[in-house]
């Protein structure tokens, strides 16, 4: 019963690769480029959310590594989620739908 | 001095081929004179009677094997040499009347001069491998003649049957050299003849094995000499044109078999299956040629039929023993059969091209001087008394006799068909009334061609006293021994009774009486071979194909390049365009990556 | 109390998370997913992360979030037609899923500091203050980069939205 009272880092870590498999298995499953975009995130939240527990569970004290690098993460996350949805929106231009597997022309 | 022998006709055929193609006449004359000078040089090796102007140039040599281009000078090759040139004399200049139209004679001289080089070679030749180049050289000289008007298909096939038939024998031929090598270890004539007299079959070799290499030997000249069962070339070899047929086929080529199995005597004598053999090969070949020439309608296939006859017979007395009557009857068929062969040519000539003996009659009327000269050449082929065949024939049966009484009688009775069917063609070319309306247009050949006949004939009657067997060394039996006089009675008894009942039965003769088939058809060696030979061989031919198709193609070939187009198909699978996949896919990629790097590091 | 707070935010946002995988209209999978921003958020600050925790609400649920809800509204994305399940597909998620779990199974037993326990207090209140500190001076370059990368993606937004180039 300890591990119901007693969060360990492992806690925070299981936590972080179910919610990287919820997140993959979203990218896998669901048909709409959003909805697709959208798990993306979840996944690179999952990473945040590891990085953040490694910083506070390390023994060296004030030490912001960790908490730095997400911060960085959640700035070009943003970034790169503006790019991507000005890419989801002129392939919706050009092909009319947003079903994942219509967009198929580069096949062989 | 031997250069002078063999180097002109070489130079001659180039000269023509290269550079005076299309200058005919000097051509010809180049020709003629080439194998004059080549006379020339015989003669002066025949009354010189010494080996000094011989001289020889190492080819090739590797430890153990000295091949060098040589000469020998000895009775044999000087005699065989006055034959070659003196006979192919007369031929090039018969041959200059009879293809005077055809519009390729610069060809013609070119091969024939050709052949005449070849022929020397082999004639000269001090050692067996040098000899073998020459034997393969004649040979495609003889194909190139025999093709030499290849536009008729016949011709052609006519001249790859010689070829092939040739080249089987000569594979036999190798292997006796290469065996004769192994076993002395020296391809030279003079020095295997020395080995041989001092130390006979080196130790460790078996007879079998020195048969074996005898008969490899022979089968050289089963192949060039026609014997029974490679004989199926010289009849089909009448297609070229007929000058070709008197030299090559009656008194050069074809006799080079026997010249050649004279020169390795000392190595055949060491087996006496190997003699026995051959001389059995010998009879029955000339049985067997004398019984299909009885039927033949064509008048060239009659003398080449002949031909085989009397090569039978010098194959015989090779068998026997004895070297010196093969030698002897090898000249004086020289002389007769070419006579034969040109005044045959003069014949069809006059003729404009008919052949076919139930055709022509009573020619003696239209072409006195051919008619003469081919009595003549009948009857010393026949064996008329005192004539020169005559002489050789007898000297041959009288060594059978005294050897094997099988063979003698074979030798005898094949002595009376030779008279019978070549009395009938006498009897039915020249004699009873004209058989079509052709022959009354019938002229005599100009001079070009009946001096040579004339020639000829007068070889033909006084060849058997000239000396020819004394020349070349003993008779194998002398004749003192028993029975001489009743061998030459019972040949002169078969002569007799063969012209007379070709005579009777001829005579007035409007078509053939008899009609025997198996005789006609020459007791269908052809079909034979193409049964057992030719149809195996497209069977085979057909299953390497399939083969060559179907495994080696199929599998090998088709099964790299299927395999490599299926694994190119399963690999476009993975580019089928869904998104979804590629994310599976590079998932897949980073489960990869963590068992390599928790699981197997760990480990 | 570290123990209650912790499962009541995991839990949350797990259930965000499947709700945001299992629904078929967009714009309740955009909120469910505001949803697990927000427990995350809280995850954060029950990390000590408070500073942190502030930014993922204001850039994450805040402005990326809402960003997605324009382009849903602006594509007029429908709800999802109801399909058969795929069970391929989540045969395949399932073995996925299980290789991975294997995988984070090793990891978390071979980390040394895995089994320390979670206690508050110990953390400072004025993080903000200091990782302020530290990013402009040990990672200055870093920041300054990131500003020009926001730059070239705003560049790059604008160029890609235009109707004709």
């Amino acid at each position: 019963m300890n591990w119901l009272t007693e969060i360990t880092l492992n806690h925070y870590l299981a936590l972080s690769g179910i919610l990287f498999m919820i997140g993959m298995a979203g990218v896998m499953i669901r048909r709409s480029i959003l909805v697709i975009y959208m798990c993306l995130e979840l996944m690179l939240n999952a990473a945040n959310l590891a990085l953040v527990a490694f910083n506070r569970f390390s023994p060296a004290a004030r030490d912001y590594d960790g908490q730095i690098m997400v911060f960085f993460i959640i700035t070009v996350a943003a970034a790169e989620v503006a790019v991507g949805l000005a890419l989801i929106v002129s392939l919706y231009r050009l092909r009319q739908t947003t079903n994942v597997n219509d967009l198929n022309s580069l096949k062989f | 001095m031997n250069w002078i022998v063999l180097l002109p006709p070489l130079i001659a055929a180039v000269l023509i081929t290269l550079v005076l193609h299309p200058y005919k006449k000097i051509s010809v004359f180049t020709s003629i004179l080439a194998c004059t000078i080549s006379l020339g040089g015989a003669l002066a090796l025949f009354f010189s009677s010494s080996n000094e102007g011989l001289s020889s140039f190492v080819w090739a040599a590797v430890p153990g094997l000295k091949i060098t281009i040589g000469a020998m000078g000895d009775h044999l090759a000087v005699l065989m040499l006055l034959v070659v040139t003196g006979v192919g004399l007369l031929i090039h200049i018969f041959s200059y009347g009879y293809m005077e139209q055809d519009p390729s004679l610069s060809r013609f001289y070119a091969k024939l001069s050709l052949f005449m080089f070849s022929m020397l070679g082999i004639v000269l030749a001090d050692n067996l491998v040098m000899m073998f180049i020459f034997w393969e050289l004649v040979g495609l000289s003889s194909y190139l003649l025999i093709g030499f008007w290849f536009q008729k298909p016949s011709a052609a096939e006519a001249a790859k049957k010689a070829f092939i038939v040739n080249r089987i024998g000569d594979f036999g031929f190798m292997l006796g050299i290469l065996g004769t090598w192994a076993i002395f270890g020296s391809i030279h004539f003079t020095e295997l003849k020395e080995i041989v007299a001092t130390s006979g079959v080196p130790a460790g070799f078996s007879s079998g094995i020195v048969a074996l290499v005898a008969f490899g030997l022979f089968m050289g000249c089963m192949g060039k000499s026609a014997q029974v069962p490679l004989h199926v070339w010289l009849p089909d070899a009448m297609e070229g044109p007929t000058p070709v047929s008197a030299l090559i086929h009656a008194a050069t080529m074809v006799a080079a078999g026997v010249y050649m199995l004279c020169r390795v005597f000392f190595i055949l004598e060491l087996s006496v299956s190997a003699l026995d053999v051959i001389m059995w090969i010998g009879a029955i070949t000339s049985i067997f040629a004398a019984l299909i020439a009885l039927q033949q309608s064509d008048i060239k296939r009659i003398l080449a039929y002949s031909t085989l006859s009397q090569l039978g017979y010098m194959v015989m007395a090779v068998g026997i023993g004895a070297t010196t009557e093969a030698m002897f009857h090898l000249t004086t068929h020289a002389f007769f059969k070419a006579l034969l062969f040109l005044a045959a040519g003069s014949v069809i000539h006059g003729l404009h091209h008919e052949q076919d003996i139930w055709k022509m009659g009573n020619l003696k009327k239209y072409m006195p001087v051919t008619f003469w000269t081919f009595l003549i050449g009948t009857a010393a082929l026949t064996g008329f008394p005192f004539l020169s065949g005559f002489f050789s024939k007898e000297s041959i049966l009288f060594a059978a006799y005294h050897q094997n009484i099988v063979v003698f009688s074979i030798g005898i009775f094949t002595a009376l068909l030779t008279a019978f069917y070549m009395t009938r063609l006498v009897v039915v070319a020249f004699f009873g009334k004209e058989r079509t309306h052709e022959v009354h247009h019938a002229h005599e050949s100009p001079l070009v061609m009946t001096v040579p006949l004339i020639v000829l004939a007068i070889l033909s009657l006084f060849g058997g006293v000239i000396g020819i067997d004394h020349y070349i060394g003993e008779h194998k039996v002398a004749h003192e021994a028993g029975g001489f006089y009743f061998v030459m009675g019972l040949s002169i008894t078969c002569f007799l009774a063969g012209t007379a009942g070709a005579l009777f039965i001829y005579l007035k003769a409007k078509a053939e009486p008899f009609s025997l088939p198996l005789l006609r058809d020459k007791f269908y060696s052809d079909e034979i071979y193409e049964a057992c030979l030719v149809k195996p061989q497209q069977v085979l031919a057909k299953a390497l194909s399939w083969f060559d198709y179907w495994v080696v193609g199929g599998v090998f070939v088709r099964l790299t390049s299927i395999s490599a187009a299926g694994a190119g198909e399963i690999l476009r699978l993975l580019q089928g365009g869904s998104l979804q996949a590629y994310v599976v896919m590079f998932i897949l990629g980073v489960a990869l990556l963590c068992y390599w790097f928790l699981v197997r590091v760990a480990l | 109390m570290e123990a209650l707070f912790f499962w009541i935010f995991a839990i949350g946002m797990v259930g965000s998370a499947l709700a945001v995988i299992f629904n078929r209209n967009p714009v309740a999978c955009a909120l469910c997913l505001v949803g697990t921003f927000v427990f995350l958020a809280a995850l954060f600050i029950t990390l000590e992360a408070f500073f942190l925790a502030a930014v993922q609400i204001i850039v994450y649920a805040g402005a990326v979030m809402v960003l997605f809800l324009f382009i849903i509204m602006l594509l007029d994305i429908k709800a999802e037609k109801k399909k058969p399940i795929p069970y391929g597909k989540i045969g395949l998620v399932i073995i996925l899923s299980l290789i991975f779990g294997f995988f984070f199974n090793i990891v978390l037993n071979g980390l040394p500091n895995g089994q320390s326990i979670l206690h508050w207090g110990t953390a400072s209140t004025q993080d903000a203050k200091e990782i302020g500190m530290i990013l402009f001076s040990k990672y200055i370059l870093p920041f300054v980069v990131t500003g020009v990368l926001l730059l070239v993606a705003t560049l790059g937004v604008v160029l890609l939205s235009k109707r004709e180039v």
